[in-house]
């Protein structure tokens, strides 16, 4: 489970974020919608504390990524906006420095990666060096290791960038699985189609704010339109005429 | 400390696959030092042999004036090629590099020495070029002692004691020693010693902090539960390995490329064998981890690739500083200034060179001194890696 709770950020003058609040629960995917420069990957990063925020906590399983934030990363997968490998790594190298950081090596380690290497098609690029992979396949290595010492919590930003569609399809099933297993699993997107197409609670925001939150039919109901894009654009809209 | 070394692995690893690094950092940085430095020293060498031996070689215009002074030069071993030329032509023969040394003899030469009165040479040389200014400068000197064997027989075969023609005498005593000659050698080679350190952590120094940060990988590697501080003595680590291999190989070169060069006639201790290499290794593996932490502190404040290969590219030129300053203050090696890191290694390993004794105390100073900026500076790093402006 994560929560955010009233997360605000500044960076010189302008404010990023302010008085962010919202909960992801185990066995949902949460989406964080909103367009670009909303403060979305500013949100995320507070919550896999890589930036302090400015007011406001972030916790992970009850966990304050602040004050405990060793014990609240371990339970914690991440997979950053810029999800870059070791070139001249292996992806299974790579997949296997991350599971040493995490204090997970030997017999364990391989285990997981084998299991990792079914359950998100590895098999055929694991032991290349990562400088010629495809995008798909980079993705998939990067979130092997973000998965590597399974987290009951997952956080992606924007991880179906520059993705074809075959690739964005398998993601989703990914995703899909990992919910099924009971994770609690938070991504960000700007593509309204995506985060439509997977989700089971919805956070817009924009100009930094929570502009709306809820299921996909919750929001639809509360804008009162016919379709999601619409509540999207209605509720972004509104945002517009208020700033 | 688990993940200190595991990171340690994983950047030793990399980068031994990086061929850019390995060259870089094993064979270029390494090498360039010892051969540059045996090409410049045997060049020395050879030049300082030649001018003493080699005959002296000019071109004289109107040789027919002066068959004396010509029959002279000659027991004095110059070998004259006889010419015609005006002194405008001879001017731009010189100039020209045709000609390194031209002696005109005037028209009137014979008449005037006859008459006893001062009979005109020219000389013609550029001295800006320091070959020619020396074998003017060598004919000018024969041509002086020449004119005042003439004066003393003037003045004898009129009957005045040759001697009142030299009111004083002028002794020159060169007082410079070859060691005394080698101090500025010495100084390329220590620096060419601790420029092989420096090099051999470059691109590992680089790529572990802004390229980590270019190739996207630092942000998924600072969420991880690892403290920032064993992040950065890993590649710290790394960085110290690639710096002392590249230390071997430097050391390891020099002993192959000195067995060629005479470095006795330089007043060094003839043998640079084995021995003063692992003690040359012994006294610069204190300024390792130093180097390393200057190099990643920088290197973690740059935004891209290219901005940290340029900041660490003058990082490269920061040993030579106190050696600069040391030379041009001729300091001599004194307890005080063990304390300044690069200075401290360049003072020891001249020591060595020159056969000097060595005060345990004075290695023992160096090295803490050494040390103990390393460590600040891998604080003031690792402080650094903790803040968020870290991400960029």
């Amino acid at each position: 489970m994560i929560e955010a709770a009233g997360l605000s950020k500044r960076f010189g003058t302008i404010q990023a974020v302010r008085e962010v609040s919202f909960r992801a629960a185990n066995g949902e995917i949460t989406g964080i919608l909103g367009p670009n420069g909303a403060g979305k990957s500013t949100t995320l990063r507070m919550l896999y504390g890589v930036l302090t925020p400015d007011r406001g906590s972030a916790r992970i399983d009850d966990l304050d990524i602040r004050g405990e934030t060793s014990s609240a990363r371990a339970h914690l997968g991440v997979l950053p906006h810029a999800a870059g490998l070791y070139g001249n790594l292996t992806g299974r190298e790579n997949i296997e420095y991350f599971g040493a950081l995490h204090g997970i090596e030997g017999g364990r380690l391989e285990a997981r990666i084998a299991e990792l290497a079914r359950a998100l098609g590895m098999h055929s690029f694991l032991e290349r060096r990562a400088k010629g992979f495809s995008q798909g396949q980079r993705i998939k290595v990067a979130l092997a290791r973000a998965l590597i010492h399974e987290p009951a919590n997952l956080v992606l930003d924007e991880p179906t960038n520059g993705l074809d569609v075959m690739a964005i399809r398998n993601l989703r099933d990914i995703l899909r699985d990992l919910k099924a297993q009971g994770r609690c699993i938070l991504f960000s997107s700007h593509v309204m189609q995506e985060v439509a197409a997977l989700c089971d609670r919805i956070v817009i925001i924009g100009h930094g704010s929570v502009l709306s939150e809820g299921s996909p039919e919750a929001i639809r109901a509360a804008s009162g339109t016919a379709s999601l894009e619409e509540a999207f654009l209605k509720v972004l809209g509104e945002s517009e005429g208020l700033n | 400390m688990r993940a200190l070394i595991r990171v340690f692995r994983k950047e030793f690893l990399e980068n031994l696959r990086d061929r850019r690094t390995l060259i870089s950092a094993l064979l270029f940085g390494p090498l360039f030092g010892p051969l540059l430095f045996g090409a410049m020293v045997s060049r020395m060498l050879n030049q300082s042999v030649s001018e003493a031996d080699e005959p002296l070689k000019i071109q004289i215009s109107g040789a027919e004036h002066a068959p004396n002074l010509m029959l002279y030069l000659e027991s004095h071993g110059v070998q004259c090629e006889s010419v015609q030329e005006s002194e405008a032509a001879a001017r731009d023969a010189v100039r020209r590099g045709a000609a390194a040394v031209v002696l005109i003899v005037a028209a009137d030469y014979a008449e005037r020495f006859s008459a006893a009165r001062p009979a005109p040479l020219f000389l013609i040389a550029d001295s800006s070029d320091s070959q020619t200014r020396k074998s003017a400068e060598r004919l000018r000197a024969l041509i002086a002692g020449y004119g005042s064997a003439i004066a003393q027989q003037r003045l004898e075969a009129r009957g005045v004691d040759p001697l009142l023609g030299v009111p004083v005498a002028i002794q020159d005593i060169d007082a410079t020693t070859p060691a005394g000659r080698a101090v500025v050698v010495l100084g390329f080679m220590t620096y060419f010693v601790l420029f092989a350190v420096l090099m051999g952590g470059l691109y590992l120094a680089i790529d572990s902090t802004a390229g980590e940060r270019e190739r996207g990988s630092l942000e998924a590697l600072l969420s991880l539960p690892v403290a920032r501080s064993a992040l950065v003595g890993g590649k710290m680590l790394a960085t110290s390995a690639y710096m002392s291999l590249s230390l071997a190989v430097n050391l390891g070169a020099f002993v192959c490329v000195l067995q060629f060069v005479p470095l006795e006639r330089l007043g060094m201790s003839a043998n640079f064998g084995a021995r003063t290499a692992l003690e040359f290794f012994a006294i610069c593996v204190p300024f390792v981890p130093l180097g390393a932490a200057l190099m990643m502190l920088v290197a973690s404040f740059t935004r891209s690739y290219r901005e940290a290969q340029t900041y660490l590219t003058s990082v490269l030129l920061v040993p030579t500083l106190p050696i600069a300053f040391a030379s041009i203050y001729s300091l001599k090696t004194k307890s005080s200034l063990m304390l300044v890191p690069s200075l401290s290694q360049h003072l020891l390993m001249t020591s060595i060179l020159k056969d000097e004794p060595i005060a345990p105390l004075d290695v023992a100073v160096s090295a803490s001194s050494a040390l103990l900026l390393a460590a600040l500076l891998f604080a003031l790093t690792a402080r650094h890696w903790r803040r968020e402006t870290m991400l960029g």
